[in-house]
């Protein structure tokens, strides 16, 4: 086995014997990586564990998508008018601090409690810093590469579709990538108020539910694991023939 | 004429960049534009591309006023104008999209040819070297069957091998093409070699100081008397001793 795979594996059993003889050594109510993947199956065996990863999933998939299907006209927009921008640009500033669970009780307000509520909360946290990005992306094209656009006089509507976004792409790609992580992240929180499905769910509910700390481990876990899937997908879009060229490391 | 400058004068806020400038080039002939760094040269070309407009008098091309940048005068940018979201065919064919898809392909073809980068149609521009990046940007200008070209320092960004046979590709283009040509550089031997008539332009602010008739038939020999001495009289023109 090849020094790149070798080592990450070593490290993740590592820790994972640290944690387990760490527990072995002073008992409390967090428990052991054995008795943490015993809790996974038995999520797997009670059906829990695929309705509760497609639930999560279903959330930030809709979330995600509204997000993307705004902030990317959006930004292309500011992004090339110029009061556009100036206009727009502190109220998105002053938005962007604003963690996405600021927003719980006015999106209970608007949606109830339930999974508009909770999708809400992933558009609105995936939503900024794509809009932001796209903007920016707009504004570093290089100005000579418009300018010879512009001299063969293709219509707009080309012009868009052959040169501004092919141009902001690799710069999007990566913005994409960090708002689903952002996405992902908020997913949990929501499901923590507002749903009674899905992995933020059954973090609160196993706890609640005579303190099962291997549930909520388990949930834990399958967050991040899901979270680098997720992740790694993303990456592939980099590797794209017509995105290359925007990523330094060749 | 062709192109006509007719006392075009320009100032970015209080820097004055160019001082009536009246200039004209044939149709077909191949004009250079050096000066020092800073004297305006590119900006002279960006006026007559329509990107700039003067601050005072006129550039008209056919008798017609330019006021904005027209397919049937292309500029050349150094390499960096090639898109590298497309491959060599995507890029030459970029202007052609009024065309239908046959046609298109041919006339990529044709190009592709000319500039001699057959083999290399799908390949993206990081994949090529930077003087086959200049050929994309020279073909993907010629595609469109323009009447003007302008080049601007197209070849600075090569090293010196590259660019003497890039200039040598350009004539032969030039000569099988006819197009009329206005070519900016910093480079006087560059000029020499290439031009009909070098327009010799001060520091700034921009003015025209001489126009020098280049009268050695192509192909040019760089050892020549004639081309030390026009050579040398450009060098002496911008104030340069020719020595190191």
């Amino acid at each position: 086995m090849s020094r790149s795979r070798l080592l990450p594996l070593t490290g993740i059993a590592a820790a994972l014997a640290a944690w387990q003889i760490a527990i072995m050594l002073r008992p409390s109510l967090i428990p052991g990586p054995i008795a943490v993947a015993a809790g996974i199956g038995e999520l797997a065996v009670r059906g829990l564990l695929v309705k509760y990863v497609v639930a999560s999933l279903f959330r930030v998939t809709w979330g995600y998508l509204a997000a993307l299907v705004i902030a990317i006209p959006l930004g292309l927009m500011l992004g090339m008018v110029r009061i556009g921008e100036m206009a727009m640009n502190p109220i998105l500033q002053i938005l962007r601090p604003i963690s996405p669970l600021a927003w719980i009780p006015i999106a209970i307000l608007w949606f109830g409690v339930g999974d508009v509520s909770a999708i809400f909360l992933i558009f609105l946290a995936s939503l900024l810093p794509l809009t932001v990005a796209t903007m920016n992306a707009v504004h570093n094209i290089d100005p000579v590469q418009l300018a010879a656009a512009r001299n063969f006089g293709i219509p707009l509507r080309a012009r868009m579709r052959d040169v501004l976004i092919p141009a902001i792409l690799p710069q999007l790609i990566v913005a994409m990538r960090i708002a689903l992580g952002v996405a992902w992240l908020v997913v949990v929180a929501a499901e923590m108020i507002a749903v009674n499905s899905g992995l933020g769910f059954l973090i609160v509910d196993a706890r609640n539910a005579g303190n099962r700390y291997d549930l909520v481990i388990a949930g834990m876990v399958l967050i991040g694991a899901i979270g680098v899937v997720l992740d790694l997908l993303m990456r592939r879009l980099e590797r794209l023939d017509s995105v290359r060229w925007g990523y330094a490391s060749e | 004429m062709k192109v006509q400058f007719s006392d075009v004068s320009m100032r970015f806020g209080a820097m004055e960049v160019l001082q009536h400038i009246s200039l004209g080039a044939e149709e077909g002939e191949f004009l250079c534009i050096v000066g020092p760094s800073g004297c305006g040269k590119s900006t002279l070309l960006n006026i007559a591309g329509g990107f700039l407009s003067p601050t005072s008098g006129a550039v008209t091309i056919d008798g017609e006023p330019v006021t904005a940048p027209d397919r049937r005068r292309i500029f050349v940018f150094q390499e960096r104008g090639v898109f590298p979201w497309l491959t060599v065919e995507g890029n030459i064919g970029f202007g052609l999209f009024d065309m239908d898809a046959n046609e298109r392909q041919q006339r990529v073809a044709q190009y592709v040819d000319l500039v001699g980068l057959k083999g290399f149609e799908k390949s993206y521009p990081r994949e090529l070297s930077g003087g086959m990046k200049q050929r994309v940007e020279v073909a993907r200008a010629l595609a469109v069957n323009p009447d003007v070209l302008f080049l601007d320092e197209p070849f600075g960004a090569l090293d010196s091998i590259t660019r003497l046979q890039m200039r040598s590709e350009l004539l032969r283009i030039w000569r099988a093409e006819r197009k009329t040509v206005l070519f900016v550089t910093h480079d006087i031997e560059e000029s020499v070699q290439l031009a009909d008539r070098v327009v010799v332009m001060s520091a700034r602010p921009g003015r025209i100081r001489r126009v020098v008739d280049i009268d050695i038939p192509h192909p040019r020999d760089l050892s020549s008397r004639r081309y030390i001495e026009l050579r040398d009289l450009i060098f002496g023109e911008i104030g340069l001793a020719h020595q190191v």
